[in-house]
């Protein structure tokens, strides 16, 4: 008698999973960026909680006799120029960096992925008016671009959020259409057309999808690029204000006292460098476990 | 034939390609017309228009550069060169559909197989669940031959013939009333070109589906063709019944066209190519196109674009030697 074969039906989820997990390194970027985002979640549940009395007692609390003092038992990564703890702040910041460098990323890439696929598939007069727009916007450093944008709608944590997404929307119109263009003159898009596809179901179910992996790519490095604007913009006074912890803000303030104690702008900067690349080695991984022509 | 017969009828379509290096004359004023349920097979060197006139049909000619100047396609007595853009996509994949050359690269490559069938039952079918779609999918598959648990499976993990019978479900999956294969069998091997060509037979006639078969192989022509349509530059020159065509050329291009072909009966030392090649399209020789390579070609030929000649019922051919042949009889 012949046995029925039955056959495991796997879901796209699952087959991602299984791919992504055989990426030893990006299943540690995960586990890392994954912790992340548990530390940033307790903080606010602490915060909650406590009604901020840990946020006033131990993140902002100054105490300037002890300024700058080296890691220690009682303080791990040592105090800061005012003082404070780093380690209670390093952690009470995880929320605004890494958060806020992934929303603002997170909207650009979906505003500036649908202007470069309308752009790329439309051609001509659209691709002419949307990219040379993004041209201009390109024109002015992004930087400028941000600072120009938060001081023009006010300092506040959601105007430095569309300040930096709107600095990135071009490269990322200009990536996806990039890809748009090598892939809409293939042969499948125009079977698909002799099938009776309607425009907007061959942008999103044939276009994005199979330029999906520069895009993957460029988010993540742009995550990392957007929480150094952020960090930048809060140097400069218009990004998060002191003393709410943030390790770009951090980083910059700590700069002056590079000779007096190493360990407050080594730490903040060890941060930022673990988080990208936590973020690059996930992004690239991803990527892969994505593709399923790269599927074994 | 009897109009009511008639599912297709292509009037005096010009189409060119407007480019900056001159205008390309791709199709000049051709005709044609198709019965319901036939199978008309559409055999041209590279260049002769055959994709431009498939792609003219469905009105997927990319434009610019691509010019439909003049004539009429008539589908079931509309005209498709007057619909609007969401009255053709209504058309295409549903009663006209298209088998594209090359297997490897008609599939999305990041969309399961399964997934692209139900996708053309979606776009024509209205209100239909998402299990009927999908046991439609699966009941296509299993119609040429793929199990239906392999649906979910993507286009990289089937081989090329496997590909092409997909495509061949997506093209049936709506029954369409025609069929247009441009080189269905050009990337295959010749076992597996075999094997598709059948399947498509087998299923054209179940569905009762015409078919346009384009191909330069003349063997595949002789097998699954009615009718056969010789193109040369743009226009077409000897049309007829496989009979007609096979034993009584008359057309010196069809001649030379049968003449390459290696025999498998006869003793020939060397096969008789056509001489030259096919003029630029850019460029078109004043009278006959084929006149620059014609062993018969006279005066006559280069004064004016030859005329139709009717030989019999089923048998027409555009050449000037044909006239003598019609009065003698």
């Amino acid at each position: 008698m012949k046995l029925p074969v039955v056959k495991k039906q796997r879901t796209l989820a699952t087959e991602t999973w299984r791919r992504f997990k055989k990426n030893k390194l990006a299943l540690t970027g995960m586990i890392v960026l994954s912790s992340l985002v548990l530390i940033a979640l307790s903080t606010i549940v602490i915060d909650l909680a406590t009604d901020n009395a840990v946020y006033n007692n131990y993140v902002i609390k100054q105490n300037l006799r002890m300024r700058l003092q080296g890691p220690s038992k009682d303080h791990i990564f040592g105090l800061d120029e005012f003082g404070r703890d780093i380690f209670m702040r390093m952690i009470w910041a995880v929320r605004y960096s890494l958060f806020m460098g992934t929303i603002a990323i997170a909207l650009s890439t979906i505003a500036g992925g649908l202007l470069g696929a309308i752009a790329g598939y439309y051609g001509k007069v659209t691709d002419n008016a949307i990219m040379r727009f993004m041209d201009v916007l390109l024109a002015i450093p992004s930087m400028l671009l941000a600072t120009a944008i938060v001081a023009a709608l006010g300092t506040s944590l959601t105007n430095v959020l569309i300040a930096i997404a709107i600095s990135y929307v071009p490269t990322f119109a200009r990536t996806v259409r990039a890809s748009v263009l090598t892939i809409k003159d293939q042969e499948f898009i125009e079977a698909a057309r002799a099938m009776g596809a309607s425009d907007s179901r061959i942008i999103f179910k044939y276009i994005l999808p199979n330029s999906m992996a520069p895009l993957i790519v460029q988010a993540t490095l742009g995550v990392a690029g957007a929480i150094l604007s952020i960090a930048g913009l809060s140097f400069l006074g218009l990004g998060i204000q002191p003393p709410t912890p943030e390790w770009g803000s951090m980083l910059s303030s700590a700069r002056a006292y590079i000779r007096e104690g190493w360990h407050i702008t080594v730490i903040p900067g060890l941060g930022i460098m673990i988080t990208i690349l936590a973020l690059n080695v996930m992004g690239d991984g991803l990527r892969d476990a994505l593709d399923p022509r790269l599927k074994n | 034939m009897k109009p009511s017969d008639e599912l297709l009828s292509i009037e005096k379509v010009t189409i060119h390609y407007e480019t900056e290096d001159g205008i390309v004359h791709a199709l000049n004023e051709i005709s044609l017309t198709m019965k319901k349920g036939e199978t008309l097979g559409l055999v041209g060197e590279t260049g002769a228009g055959k994709t431009t006139l498939a792609k003219g049909i469905l009105r997927l000619i990319p434009s610019p550069p691509g010019v439909i100047k003049q004539g009429r396609i008539l589908f079931e007595g509309t005209d498709l060169l007057s619909l609007n853009e969401n009255q053709m996509r209504a058309i295409r994949g549903n009663s006209i559909s298209m088998i594209f050359q090359d297997p490897m690269t008609s599939l999305n490559p990041v969309m399961p197989v399964g997934d692209q069938i139900m996708e053309v039952v979606e776009a024509h079918t209205k209100n239909a669940s998402k299990e009927e779609m999908y046991q439609q999918a699966c009941d296509m598959l299993e119609m040429v031959g793929i199990p239906a648990d392999r649906s979910h499976e993507y286009p990289h993990q089937f081989s090329g013939g496997m590909k092409q019978r997909v495509i061949i479900a997506i093209a049936l999956a709506c029954n369409p009333t025609l069929l247009i294969a441009d080189e269905p069998t050009t990337a295959l091997d010749v076992t597996i070109q075999a094997q598709v060509l059948d399947m498509i037979t087998a299923l054209k006639s179940r569905l009762n589906t015409a078919m346009l078969l384009i191909t330069h192989d003349l063997g595949v022509v002789a097998q699954n063709c009615d009718r056969v349509a010789i193109m040369y530059a743009g226009q077409v020159i000897e049309l007829g019944t496989l009979q007609d065509i096979f034993k009584r050329p008359q057309h010196p291009y069809t001649k030379g066209l049968l003449g390459s072909i290696p025999s498998l009966t006869k003793n020939v030392r060397r096969l008789s190519p056509i001489k030259g090649l096919m003029p630029d399209p850019t460029d078109l020789p004043p009278g006959c196109a084929f006149a620059p390579r014609c062993q018969y070609a006279s005066d006559v030929c280069t004064r004016g674009v030859p005329a139709i000649y009717t030989l019999s019922d089923t048998h027409q051919v555009r050449c000037v030697l044909a006239e003598q042949e019609v009065n003698h009889e």
